[in-house]
C-alpha cells in the first residue's frame, strides 16, 4: 500500500496540461485518482510523473445548452447523482452516478477519470452508450470529438492516446416522452456492476415509439442490444412485451462475456435477461 | 444512583476518542530514532528456496539491513503454538520466523527490510531476489488428508496435526435403532476476520539496560509477553508489551506473530527502534484466518422427531503451521459443545486438524462454536423436513428444560444454568412466528419464495477453570486479576489485565466498580493492556473479560466494601456488625444520615490518622480469581428471508436475537456486542469466503473480492433477551462478545434453504452468492 516514487506536476490549464503530457512520456493524468492511485498503492503500475489536473476550473461543471448537456471531465459523481439538470435531462446518468461505490469515492471520482479508465464493470460508461453521448478530446493535434460507441475500444482501452486529455462528456437531452433508467447488480465487496443495464423508451400512447438499451459489467466493453431495442420499438410497453425483449439479450451479447469467482460469465448470460427486463420495466415506468 | 447503575445504558466512554481519531494504535507510536521494517513475502502457496540474493535491496537509498532466515535462526527461537492438545497424537511443525528452505503459504517471511522510511524499504523489498522451486500445493484439508497429497512439513504424515474424538453415549446403538437418520456435507468456508486496524509492532530495545518494550496490537497483552521472551530471550522481567488501541481483534490477535518476533529481532540488532505495520494486503494474507471446516454429520431421531444421537467427521484445516490457539479452536471449543441445548443421549465425533498450504488458521469470533452449532441447528432443520414437522416443534420436543444449577452433558460438560425452552418461546412469540408462516404461505402462492429461519445455541465461555486449561494442554492459566486503588479524594483507579479492544469494559467496569461500592462510574479510570502497570492476566477472547475479569473486580469491589465498613465503623465508634450499607453511604443502623461516605472513607484511610487496630493504611484490594466452571451464554434467533429463483439473489428481511448472557451490565453495550456479532455471523452465510486457488494463491486477496457485510444489505436487527444467572459467578454474568456469530450464520441459512425448499435443492455451499442458489435450482429442476 506503499506507492513506488513518482514525478508530480500541477497544470495550471489546460494547455499546459497538455504540454506537460507530451514533455513527460508516460505520465498519468491525476484528477479524483480513485482508479489511479490504488493501481499505485498496490504497484501495479508506475509511470514516472502524474500531472494533476484536478484544479482546473475550465473542466467542471454542468451546462444545458439548448437540447444538449455539457458535462466537465473534472464533474464528481457525486455532483452528477445530485444535478437537478441532469436528474430531469438525462436520468439514468444521474441514476447511475448514485449508485457508485460509497459517498467518500463519489465526492472524489470524476466522470472523466472513470471513462478514460474504461473499467468494463464501471457504470458510467453504459449509460453514455445508451444515450449516445460523445466525449471531446484536447489533444496535439487540436480538439475532436469521438463519440461513446468509438471511444471505448476493449477492456480498459479507450480511443484517448498519448498526449490527448479528456475535457468533457457531451450527451442530448432527454427529448418529451422519454423514461430512463439505469439498474445494476452490485459486487458485493467492490460495489462495481457484475451486470449494469441503461435502458431509455421513448413512450407514445402505450407504445414504444424508440428504445435504447445498453449492457455493461458483463462485457469488455460496454454494448448496445440492438435486438432488444428491435423488438421493443413499435411494441407495447407491458410487461410480457418488456420481457420477451429482453430475452433477446443473449443474441447481443457476442461470445467473450466476464467472469470471476462472484459470478462465473456462464451465470452473467444466464442472468442477463433477467437485469434488462428490470431496466426497461423502470424505464417505462418512468416514461 | 449507584443501585441502579448496574444494567443501566450508559454511553461507552472509549467511544469520544475513537470517533474524533485521537486514539493512539501502535501505528501512532513514533520514538526518536525510529527505522521501519517492510516483509517480503512468498508469493508461492509451496516452493523450495532455491538462493536469496539481498545485495541489491541492501544498497537501496535508505536501507539499514536485509535480513533472512539465516540471519533470525539462531536469535529466534520457533515459534510455538499454545495449546499442546493431549490424546491428539498432536504433531508441531517447526514453525521459524523466517522461512529457510520451504515457503508453506503466501504469506510466509522470506526476508526483512529496515530502512529509514517506509517507502524506502517497500521500494528495497523488490529489490530482493528469491529464486524459488515451486512444489505442489494443497489448500483444502479433506484433499491434504488423503493419500497422495502434497506433504507440506517433513515427518508429518498424511499433513495431519492433530486427531481428536471426542464420544459419548452408545452412538453405534442409537444410529442401529434409528427411525430415521439425517445426514449433511457441510462446508465451514474460509473467512478472514478483517479488524479495522491491521496488525502493527514497534520494538524499542535498551541495550544499556537489556530491556524491551513491545507495542504490539494484541488481545493479550501477557500471554504476549510471555511468548516474545520465549523466542527471543530477552527475560520476561525485562521485557514490556503495551496493547495501545487496538483496532478489533476477532481472535486475529490472539496469536504471537513471527513479523512481531522478527520486528523485535530488528531492534535488537540495529540499536534503534523499528516500526513494522502490515498493509491490508498483507493482513489479508498472513494475518490468521478462521474456521475452514469440511463436516460430514449424521443426525439419528426417532419417529417423532427425539435425537437419540449425532455422528460426525470434521476435517479442520490448519493452515501452513499451527498457530497460538489453533489446536483447541476445532476440538476443546467445537467438539464439546456438539449436543448444544438438546439432551442428546450419545454423540461422537473424530476432528482431523490438517496442514495446508494456505494462512494458519486460529480463533475467529465464535472460534468452534459456530461451526458446531451450524452442524446441529442444519441437521434439526433436516431432520423436520423429513419429518414433516415444524423446525421450531422438533426443537422444541429436544430441549433441555430449564435448570438452575449444573446440567450434565453427554460430552462431559457442566451447564451452569438455562432456560432454553423460554428463550425459544419468547423469541417465536415476538417474532410472530405463526403469523410469519402464514404469510410465508401466501407468499408462496403469489410466486414469491420467502424463508423463515430458525436456531438455537449455547456456548462455552468465561474460560475456564486453570486446572481445566492444564488437562486440556492450555500452555497457561485462565483466571483473571483486578486491582482497585481509592484515591485520597475518592477517585478510583482499577488495574485489569486482561486487554479489551472494542468491547467497552472500561465503561462496564467502571459500572461494576460503581455498582458494588457506590462511586459514581465517572470518577472509576480503568487501566489494561500494560504489562508493566497491569496485573497479569491471561487476556480478552472467548468472551471471558467480563465472564472472568469482572468476577475479579466485583470480588476485590466487594474486599474494599468490606474494609470501608471496618475503617467507618471504627470512625462511628460502633461495632462492625452495627454497620449498615446504602449507595455509597456508610452507617450505622438506623443513622443513614449520619453516616460516612465512600469517599470519606477513601481519604481518612489514606492519610491513615485514626485506623482501627490492625488495618492496613489505603483503600486497596486486589483478586485472583480462577472461575470454579465455565459460563454458557444461550439464546435464538430466527432471520426471514425472500430469495428470487431468477437470479439467486437472497434479501435478509428481517432479523431476530435473543442472547441470554446473564445480567446485562450495561444493555447498549450487550446490544452493539449483538449487533456486530450477527452481522460477522451473517457475513459468513451469504457474502465472505478467502477463496484460494489450487495453487495456492489468494483469490480473494482484496478489500474489491472479499465481501463484507454492509448497513445497506441489512435489515434492523431485534435484539430481544431473557436473563438466567449464571449461579457460581459473583455477579451472575455469562459473556456476549461471541454469541452473535454462534447462531447467526446457520439462522440465515436455515431461512435460505427454507425458501428454497419448494424445489428440493441439496446443500448449497458458503456463501449463499446468487450464482449458487441459482446454481441449486437449476440443477434441482434438472436445468
Amino acid at each position: 500500500m506503499f506507492a513506488p516514487q513518482f514525478g508530480y506536476h500541477r497544470a495550471s490549464s489546460v494547455a499546459e496540461a497538455g504540454e506537460l503530457l507530451r514533455s513527460n512520456p508516460g505520465a498519468k493524468l491525476l484528477a479524483g485518482g480513485h482508479s489511479l492511485i490504488p493501481v499505485l498503492k498496490l504497484r501495479l503500475a508506475a509511470p514516472p510523473a502524474l500531472i494533476d489536473i484536478g484544479r482546473l476550473a475550465e473542466l467542471r461543471g454542468i451546462a444545458v445548452d439548448g437540447g444538449s448537456l455539457r458535462l466537465g471531465a473534472l464533474t464528481t459523481h457525486a455532483e452528477l447523482a445530485a444535478s437537478p439538470e441532469l436528474q430531469r435531462h438525462a436520468p439514468a446518468l444521474a441514476q447511475a452516478a448514485s449508485v457508485i461505490g460509497d459517498p467518500a469515492v463519489r465526492n472524489r471520482g470524476t466522470i472523466g477519470g472513470n471513462v478514460a479508465h474504461a473499467d468494463p464493470a464501471s457504470d458510467l460508461p453504459t449509460v453514455l452508450v445508451a444515450l449516445g453521448a460523445a466525449f471531446e478530446i484536447a489533444g496535439a493535434g487540436g480538439e475532436r470529438t469521438v463519440p461513446a460507441a468509438e471511444f471505448f475500444q476493449g477492456m480498459m482501452a479507450t480511443a484517448l492516446g498519448d498526449g490527448d486529455l479528456l475535457t468533457a462528456v457531451v450527451l442530448p437531452a432527454r427529448p418529451p416522452g422519454q423514461g430512463q433508467a439505469y439498474v445494476k447488480f452490485a459486487h458485493p465487496a467492490s460495489r462495481y456492476a457484475v451486470i449494469g443495464v441503461a435502458a431509455a423508451l421513448t413512450v407514445s400512447d402505450g407504445a414504444c415509439t424508440a428504445a435504447a438499451v445498453a449492457v455493461g459489467g458483463l462485457v469488455p466493453v460496454p454494448l448496445r442490444a440492438p435486438s432488444v431495442e428491435g423488438a421493443l420499438a413499435g411494441g407495447p410497453v407491458a410487461a410480457d412485451a418488456l420481457a420477451a425483449a429482453a430475452d433477446r439479450v443473449a443474441a447481443d451479447l457476442g461470445d467473450d462475456l466476464i467472469g470471476d469467482v462472484f459470478a462465473s460469465a456462464e451465470y452473467r448470460r444466464a442472468v442477463a435477461a433477467v437485469w434488462v427486463r428490470r431496466a426497461l420495466e423502470a424505464a417505462a415506468q418512468a416514461a | 444512583m449507584s443501585a441502579k447503575i448496574f444494567g443501566s445504558g450508559i454511553r461507552r466512554r472509549e467511544d469520544p476518542r475513537l470517533v474524533t481519531g485521537s486514539a493512539t494504535y501502535t501505528d501512532d507510536i513514533t520514538l526518536p530514532g525510529m527505522v521501519y521494517a517492510a516483509m517480503l513475502r512468498s508469493p508461492h502457496a509451496h516452493a523450495r528456496i532455491r538462493s536469496i540474493d539481498t545485495a541489491a535491496a541492501a544498497a537501496a537509498p535508505g536501507v539499514l539491513a536485509v535480513y533472512t532466515g539465516a540471519d533470525t535462526a539462531e536469535a529466534l527461537a520457533p515459534v510455538p503454538t499454545a495449546w499442546l492438545l493431549p490424546d491428539s497424537d498432536l504433531q508441531v511443525a517447526d514453525y521459524p520466523a523466517i522461512a529457510r528452505d520451504t515457503v508453506r503459504y503466501v504469506g510466509d517471511i522470506v526476508a526483512v527490510v529496515v530502512a529509514e522510511s517506509r517507502y524506502q524499504a517497500y521500494d528495497a523489498v523488490d529489490l530482493v531476489a528469491v529464486d524459488y522451486e515451486p512444489l505442489p500445493a494443497v489448500v483444502d484439508p479433506e484433499l491434504a488428508s488423503r493419500p497422495g497429497a502434497p506433504q507440506i512439513h517433513d515427518g508429518i504424515a498424511g499433513n495431519q496435526a492433530l486427531h481428536w474424538t471426542v464420544a459419548g453415549g452408545d452412538v453405534e446403538a442409537a444410529f442401529a435403532s434409528a427411525d430415521v437418520v439425517v445426514e449433511e456435507r457441510i462446508v465451514q468456508q474460509r473467512l478472514i476476520p478483517n479488524a479495522m486496524e491491521t496488525r502493527s509492532a514497534v520494538a524499542r530495545f535498551t541495550r544499556a539496560s537489556g530491556e524491551l518494550t513491545l507495542w504490539n496490537t494484541t488481545q493479550n497483552p501477557h500471554i504476549a509477553r510471555f511468548i516474545c521472551s520465549a523466542v527471543t530471550g530477552v527475560p520476561e522481567d525485562r521485557l514490556r508489551v503495551i496493547a495501545p488501541e487496538v483496532g478489533g481483534g476477532f481472535g486475529s490477535k490472539i496469536a504471537v506473530y513471527p513479523a512481531d518476533f522478527v520486528t523485535v529481532f530488528c531492534a535488537m540488532r540495529l540499536g534503534r527502534p523499528v516500526k513494522w505495520t502490515e498493509t491490508r494486503s498483507e493482513n489479508y494474507q498472513a494475518t490468521t484466518h478462521g474456521r475452514d471446516h469440511v463436516q460430514q454429520v449424521e443426525l439419528a431421531a426417532t419417529r417423532d422427531g427425539r435425537i437419540t444421537g449425532l455422528r460426525c467427521s470434521v476435517w479442520a484445516g490448519l493452515g501452513a503451521y499451527l498457530s497460538t490457539a489453533a489446536p483447541g479452536i476445532p476440538t476443546i471449543l467445537h467438539g464439546l459443545m456438539l449436543s448444544g441445548v438438546y439432551d442428546i443421549p450419545a454423540v461422537k465425533e473424530d476432528v482431523y486438524g490438517i496442514y495446508t498450504n494456505a494462512t494458519p488458521v486460529e480463533a475467529y469470533r465464535g472460534a468452534g462454536r459456530p461451526e458446531a452449532t451450524f452442524m446441529l441447528e442444519r441437521l434439526v432443520d433436516r431432520l423436520a423436513g423429513e419429518l414433516g414437522l415444524d423446525p421450531a416443534e422438533v426443537r422444541r420436543r429436544n430441549l433441555i428444560p430449564r435448570f438452575e444449577d449444573g446440567h450434565p452433558v453427554v460430552t462431559g460438560l457442566t451447564y451452569d444454568s438455562g432456560d432454553y425452552p423460554a428463550a425459544l418461546e419468547k423469541l417465536l412469540a415476538h417474532a410472530g412466528y405463526d403469523r410469519l408462516r402464514a404469510e410465508q404461505a401466501a407468499a408462496r402462492e403469489r410466486g414469491r419464495h420467502l424463508g423463515i429461519g430458525l436456531a438455537t445455541y449455547v456456548e462455552i465461555c468465561g474460560l475456564g477453570p486453570s486446572q481445566v486449561a492444564g488437562a486440556i494442554g492450555f500452555q497457561g492459566g485462565l483466571w483473571e486479576s483486578a486491582i482497585v486503588r481509592f484515591h485520597p479524594s475518592g477517585k478510583v483507579h482499577v488495574f485489569i489485565g486482561a486487554s479489551p479492544h472494542g468491547q467497552g469494559e472500561e465503561t462496564t467496569f467502571a459500572q461494576i466498580v460503581a455498582s458494588e461500592v457506590g462511586v459514581s462510574p465517572d470518577d472509576v479510570k480503568v487501566f489494561h493492556g500494560d504489562t508493566d502497570n497491569t496485573p497479569m492476566g491471561w487476556g480478552t477472547y472467548g468472551s471471558r473479560t467480563t465472564a472472568v475479569g469482572g468476577a475479579a473486580l466485583a470480588l476485590t469491589a466487594r474486599k474494599i466494601k468490606e474494609k470501608a465498613k471496618i475503617v467507618a465503623a471504627h470512625l462511628l465508634e460502633a461495632a462492625v456488625e452495627d454497620m449498615d450499607y446504602e449507595d455509597g453511604n456508610f452507617f450505622v443502623k438506623g443513622s443513614p444520615d449520619r453516616g460516612k461516605t465512600i469517599q470519606d472513607i477513601a481519604l481518612m484511610a489514606n492519610v491513615s490518622w485514626n485506623m482501627p487496630e490492625g488495618v492496613e493504611s489505603g483503600l486497596e484490594a486486589s483478586t485472583f480469581y480462577d472461575p470454579p466452571n465455565f459460563t454458557f451464554p444461550f439464546g435464538a434467533h430466527l432471520a426471514v428471508v425472500e430469495v428470487h429463483p431468477e437470479t439467486g439473489q437472497v434479501d435478509l428481511l428481517r432479523y431476530v436475537a435473543l442472547d441470554d448472557c446473564g445480567p446485562q451490565i450495561n444493555p447498549v453495550i450487550v446490544a452493539g456486542q449483538v449487533h456486530g456479532g450477527v452481522v460477522q455471523g451473517i457475513g459468513q452465510a451469504l457474502w465472505e469466503e478467502a477463496v484460494y486457488d489450487e495453487s495456492g494463491q489468494l483469490v480473494s486477496g482484496t478489500m474489491l473480492d472479499y465481501a463484507l457485510p454492509r448497513a445497506d444489505r441489512l435489515p434492523e436487527i431485534e435484539v430481544l433477551s431473557t436473563v438466567t444467572p449464571s449461579p457460581h459467578h459473583p455477579i451472575g454474568v455469562k459473556g456476549v462478545g461471541e454469541a452473535g456469530t454462534i447462531a447467526s450464520t446457520v439462522t440465515v441459512y436455515n431461512a435460505v434453504m427454507d425458501a428454497l425448499r419448494p424445489f428440493r435443492v441439496g446443500a448449497v455451499t458458503m456463501p449463499l452468492t446468487p450464482e449458487r442458489v441459482w446454481r441449486a435450482i437449476q440443477e434441482a429442476q434438472g436445468g
